[in-house]
């Protein structure tokens, strides 16, 4: 019982401590992940095609699995072109960008996220007709897994 | 400064004419965001792997533009279609200017 006050703060600086390089008011805002998506791919996206597999609740945020997979056959007829993955909530909200080729057979990639706190995460893909295809998932990041 | 990715790339031992099969690619590098802040209290420059082009037989698969989003020691999957025998090339361009590259071959029966 003794401890628990000094471990009490212990830990709350702790927590001050890892959430300092990332102020709250750093954060990109929504208005700024459209507007990126909106330079990288011009045009309307409709819903669908995209899918993304990431946990709805994290604990860890320096390192968050995402798969994106797009619907295509990837052909040289009906392919996807590119692939744009945002972030709403990061200090910037530029997560990764790819440009594909037929040779890869199948449009799906995965990788691992740094998600500075809870946020929407955007994936839009550009088809080789040029139509464009959107998905998104709202993540949230609790603050336990700092350490980890 | 230079850093060793010592890449580690995950490909089927063989793998069909045809077949579509994944790549998964594992590299050292700490991707400083530019938002960390050293014990001093400084931020610690921006320095990431900002690019990766995939290239299969000498044909480019996909590339790849890496932001500060992507964490530490990037782990990656990613699909090609098997047509022969040949190497799968990864190249990394790194924020300091180096280029990376590393060469790996891919076995194809029939």
């Amino acid at each position: 019982m003794a401890d628990t006050l000094p471990r009490r703060a212990l830990v709350a600086a702790g927590l001050a401590a890892a959430i300092a390089p990332l102020p709250r008011d750093a954060g990109a805002t929504p208005a700024e992940a459209r507007e990126l998506l909106r330079r990288l791919a011009p045009g309307a996206a409709r819903e669908g095609r995209v899918t993304l597999r990431i946990e709805a609740i994290v604990d860890n945020g320096a390192q968050v699995p995402l798969v994106v997979a797009v619907d295509s056959p990837m052909t040289e007829a009906d392919h996807v072109r590119a692939l744009h993955v945002v972030a709403d909530g990061n200090p910037a909200p530029g997560v990764a960008s790819f440009a594909l080729t037929p040779r890869a057979g199948r449009c799906e990639v995965s990788m691992r996220l740094r998600l500075a706190r809870s946020q929407r995460v955007v994936a839009l893909a550009e088809m080789s007709d040029g139509s464009l295809w959107t998905a998104s998932r709202e993540v949230t990041v609790t603050v336990g897994g700092c350490s980890a | 400064m230079a850093t060793d990715l010592a890449p580690r790339v995950r490909l089927p031992a063989s793998a069909r004419r045809g077949e579509v099969v994944e790549v998964r690619v594992l590299v050292q590098h700490p991707m400083e965001s530019g938002q960390r802040r050293d014990e001093a209290g400084r931020l610690v420059p921006r320095r990431i792997l900002n690019a990766l082009v995939v290239r299969y037989l000498g044909r480019e698969v996909m590339r790849m533009r890496l932001e500060p989003a992507i964490a530490a020691n990037p782990l990656l999957g990613f699909f090609l279609r098997a047509e022969e025998t040949g190497m799968v090339e990864l190249e990394w361009t790194d924020d300091d200017g180096t280029i990376h590259r590393s060469s790996h071959r891919l076995n194809v029966a029939g």
